[in-house]
């Protein structure tokens, strides 16, 4: 589509997808002495460009960093190769710029110091900081084992410090990505396919022929290469139905939306099997050939009626009755999306189990249209000693949670909490890449476990609101001024990119390889980072590959052909399911055997009390949590977030758009800022929604400090998932208030 | 040659990333911007329409703003686009003021700036700026004088509408409906 619409404009094909502008363009505009001087001033500044993937989300977009010839960094564009993106960022990655130029930047290294009795923090130099940390580590690791020291992390610069704590010994190792956000829907997923479902999601939305998102507002969130395929299946004319007790942007270009009540969508999907099983549309081939326990299931649901849901969410049963037929009429190629940031209630496993139930009985697992087979390049591991064997970490740690699959971290950050029977004690913690906050729930149990913590390392390009707790601080360079690991994602062909410094690190930031093998060799532990440059580490990789990083500084992204067969399943062929027996489990003896619903059963959760509002949150597409608040180009636009606010409840407690108020939980915690009302139809009366990550409290963030409301502080009652530990976090309910509560003590 | 834009409303999610390409692209200075985006809500819960689109100069024939321009800095050139001489424009502001669409604004250097279709990238066989970027691609872009043009052919066959048609102003940018 995009090389035919190229030929649409009629213009000669000069530069056409050149990479340095031709500085031999021709003015086709005739003599205009502006456009002349402006062609000119484009034409003759040469642009370079070098390949990098997108760390403004954890989507990871292949692109490319265009540098002007005075070395600065002007635009990045998308590498037109990478199944990620298809060329084209979403505009956190487009606004990437900014993570680079913002003037607020973590500078230098800055060391915890008390002056007049105040703690403040000092600049330091590099040796003395890494010298601090390496000394307080080798200290926590005498008297109580490398297991007490602790990393929490996200992104890019967390899989360097991942390896210097494994070669250090410890496992203590946890990210909000597992349970303040999608481990539900992994476990969920696991139990029944055998497998994740995985970053990028293997969904075939651009093949789909109905896409069902419940509570899943693509769109909003820009994981990219999704948001370009749902454009794709509604011109393909794909009939989307969107679940959501808001209206969505998703939800308002969908033939069916849904406007559920709130903590209701398990009684929904139930419904919806009753309707595939009862009316007989559900794939029978499939489910004979693939599924156990379908008679179980069968029993199961038989009581959960079209008219059972609709007293609970509020859906009318021939709504149900008709969307359940809209996925069967396009089944296979129907996806029940799982979802991404799925903790809501802690029932969420279960949760993410119906989505997966429902997509079995659709038949759309491994089905062109449904859910592909992903597959993913290998890459092998720099040659390293093996790690040593910690005694404890992030395993022992959530081991109440029989199926967690990663550190959970408010159980990590428990075990730095002073209590004398506490088998694994966290003693230091880095936290690397992630503004707890702002991710994790539970701001007191957070504040009391970083008190009384003996040291903290926060490392971060940003002065985030974490950065405030640490005693070191250590400023990491952004990801366009540095190298990285090879990006290898599960797609539908194997993939990889590259992350290439189009500039010198700013300031004196440093990558957190460099800081990780500095760290490790103050520790003795050089062995593990035999490199001088993690540029080897790449190169040696890229070798082994059949490749070279000459060759993938010219193209940024390779794609390989795949080599685990089908990227559907085979309908003349058995597929083997990665479970236990091979196929798919509609019942979970797993469950089961553990205590828990073998069948995913609605529990009622706690509702709104007189006076409150559920607290909803979600994603606003021009920013990455709370990562982007700051960054001038993004904060452009949208600098704070608002109170969405149906108008009844407006007219009941007299509230206008523009008009600023704070919020009270239940628990009477009070927002630290105000927030503006927005007064729209399209959130119900029931809840008020506000865009997640705004509301910085660190005065150095100079254009985010202030803007805006944190939900996570408003967010202290926790719905922990028994199964894998995931905090469900919309049980919480917020009033309006519209005087100032601070006013008193501000002076 | 008749320069046209098409865009999709049906697929635009509001994203706001023809926004900030425009912005990288076109060196608009923070605070300031080519193009945006605006969302109109229409009924009630839950029975709601949402529209989202993007929008910028019209680059329309009948331009008010190239008519009450005292120097001629804001003209018409090739393909029908609306440009402002940056060295003619004395920021008088008369031409902020004209525009139905509220198009154009003054650049922090003294003079009026404002969508010129990426002009500067047609020039190298290039989309605009917005247009390539849009992750959606509900964004079109080509000649109306040709039928057979992906914009021509979305016209002919999708329903769609102007901004501000009584202004009588015959804007060329176009919303799929
Ligand atoms: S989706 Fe956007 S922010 Fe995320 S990696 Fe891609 S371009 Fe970057
Ligand atoms: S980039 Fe495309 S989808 Fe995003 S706001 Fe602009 S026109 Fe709409
Ligand atoms: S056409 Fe170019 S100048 Fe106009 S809004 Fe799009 S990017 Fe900006």
């Amino acid at each position: 589509m995009t090389t035919s619409r190229r030929k649409f404009i009629k213009i000669s094909a000069l530069g056409l997808g050149a990479v340095a502008a031709s500085t031999t363009a021709i003015n086709m505009f005739g003599s205009n002495a502006y456009i002349d001087e402006l062609v000119k001033q484009n034409v003759s500044k040469k642009f370079k460009r070098t390949a990098t993937y997108c760390e403004v989300c954890f989507w990871k977009c292949a692109a490319w960093t265009y540098t002007n010839e005075d070395g600065e960094i002007k635009k990045i564009i998308g590498n037109e190769n990478d199944p990620h993106c298809y060329g084209r960022l979403c505009p956190r990655g487009t606004g990437g710029v900014g993570m680079y130029t913002d003037e607020d930047r973590l500078k230098t290294p800055l060391i915890r110091t008390i002056v007049n009795g105040e703690d403040t923090f000092r600049e330091a130099s590099w040796d003395e900081a890494l010298d601090l940390i390496a000394s307080k580590f080798k200290g926590i690791k005498e008297t109580y084992g490398a297991e007490s020291v602790a990393l929490i992390k996200h992104g890019a610069p967390g899989s360097h410090l991942e390896h210097l704590f494994k070669a250090f010994g410890s496992d203590t190792i946890a990210e909000p990505a597992y349970a303040q956000c999608r481990g539900p829907r992994e476990t969920g997923f696991n139990l029944t396919f055998g497998t994740w479902v995985g970053s990028p999601e293997p969904t075939d939305i651009r093949d789909t022929k109905c896409l069902v998102l419940i509570g899943s507002h693509i769109g909003e969130n820009m994981h990219n290469s999704q948001v370009q395929e749902m454009s794709d299946a509604i011109d393909n004319g794909a009939t989307i139905i969107t679940v959501d007790p808001r209206l969505s942007t998703a939800a308002s270009k969908s033939q069916f939306w849904l406007a559920i009540k709130p903590a209701t969508d398990i009684a929904l999907m139930l419904s919806w099997m009753n309707v595939l099983i009862e009316e007989g549309i559900y794939d029978k081939e499939y489910i004979n050939k693939y599924a156990t326990g379908f008679e179980e299931l069968k029993n199961h649901v038989s009581q959960f009626t079209p008219e059972w849901a609709y007293g609970i969410t509020t859906i009318k049963p021939e709504v149900i009755r008709e969307t359940a037929r809209a996925m069967a009429n396009a089944a296979p190629s129907v996806i029940i999306h799982p979802g991404r940031h799925v903790v809501w209630y802690g029932d969420d496993s279960q949760r993410a189990r119906a989505m997966a139930i429902l997509n079995a009985l659709l038949g759309s697992w491994g089905r062109r249209g449904g859910f592909y087979f992903k597959e993913a390049a290998k890459v092998p591991n720099f040659p390293a000693p093996a790690y040593p064997e910690p005694k404890w970490g992030w395993k022992e740690i959530g081991e109440k949670y029989p199926l967690a699959q990663m550190g959970i971290t408010t159980e990590v950050m428990k075990c730095a909490l002073p209590d004398k029977d506490n088998k694994y004690p966290v003693k230091a913690l880095m936290i690397a890449g992630t503004n707890i906050t702002k991710s994790i729930p539970n701001k007191k149990l957070l504040e009391d476990a970083m008190d009384a913590l003996d040291f903290m390392v926060v490392i971060d390009t940003m002065p985030m609101d974490v950065t405030g707790y640490a005693d070191v601080v250590l400023p990491e360079c952004t990801y366009l001024e540095r190298y990285d690991d090879i990006r290898s994602a599960t797609n539908r062909e194997p993939s990889i990119a590259v992350r290439i410094p189009a500039v010198e690190p700013k300031y004196d930031s440093k990558p957190a390889w460099w800081m990780a093998k500095q760290i490790g060799e103050r520790l003795g532990l050089g062995d593990y980072f035999n490199y001088d440059d993690f540029k080897e580490v790449i190169e040696w990789q890229l070798k082994e590959m059949g490749t070279s990083l000459e060759e993938m500084e010219k193209i940024g992204v390779k794609n390989y052909p795949r080599k685990s067969g089908s990227m559907y399943i085979n309908e003349d062929e058995t597929y083997t399911f990665p479970t236990d027996n091979g196929k798919i489990h509609l019942y979970s003896q797993e469950l089961k055997n553990l205590g828990f619903d073998p069948l995913p059963n609605y529990t009622k959760h706690p509702e709104p009390p007189q006076g409150f509002y559920r607290l909803n949150y979600g994603r606003a597409p021009m920013h990455t949590f709370s990562r982007t608040v700051n960054n001038p180009n993004l904060n452009d636009l949208k600098k704070e977030n608002d109170l969405w606010v149906n108008p009844k409840v407006a007219r009941i407690i007299g509230l206008k758009t523009g008009q600023e108020v704070w919020l009270k939980n239940q628990d009477d915690i009070i927002s630290s800022f105000s927030i503006k009302v927005r007064v729209t139809e399209r959130v119900r009366w029931d809840s008020v929604y506000m865009v997640h990550g705004f509301g910085h409290e660190n005065k150095k963030l100079s254009r985010a400090n202030g803007k805006g409301i944190n939900d996570t502080e408003l967010i202290s009652k926790v719905f922990t998932d028994p199964i894998m530990g995931g905090t469900g976090m919309r049980g919480n309910f917020v009033a309006i208030l519209t005087e100032n509560p601070h006013k008193n003590t501000e002076i | 040659m008749r320069y046209a834009m098409v865009i999709d409303t049906l697929k635009c999610v509001g994203c706001s990333d023809c926004v900030v390409a425009c912005q990288t692209e076109n060196d608009v200075p923070i605070g300031f911007c080519r193009d945006w985006i605006t969302e109109t809500v229409n009924g009630s819960y839950p029975n709601l329409d949402l529209e989202l689109k993007s929008e910028r100069c019209n680059h329309c024939d009948n331009a008010p703003c190239v008519r009450c321009c005292p120097t001629g800095a804001s003209h018409i050139t090739d393909g029908g686009i609306v440009l402002v001489t940056a060295d003619e424009c004395i920021g008088c502001g008369a031409c902020i003021e004209s525009c139905p669409y509220d198009a154009r604004y003054q650049h922090p250097d003294g003079y009026v700036d404002k969508c010129t279709f990426c002009h500067h990238r047609l020039e190298k066989g290039q989309l605009p700026a917005c247009v390539s970027v849009c992750p959606t691609k509900c964004m079109y872009f080509g000649d109306l004088d040709n039928p057979q043009s992906e914009v021509s052919q979305l016209l002919k066959n999708r329903k769609h509408k102007t901004l501000a048609p009584e202004a009588g102003t015959n804007p060329h940018v176009f919303y799929l409906i």
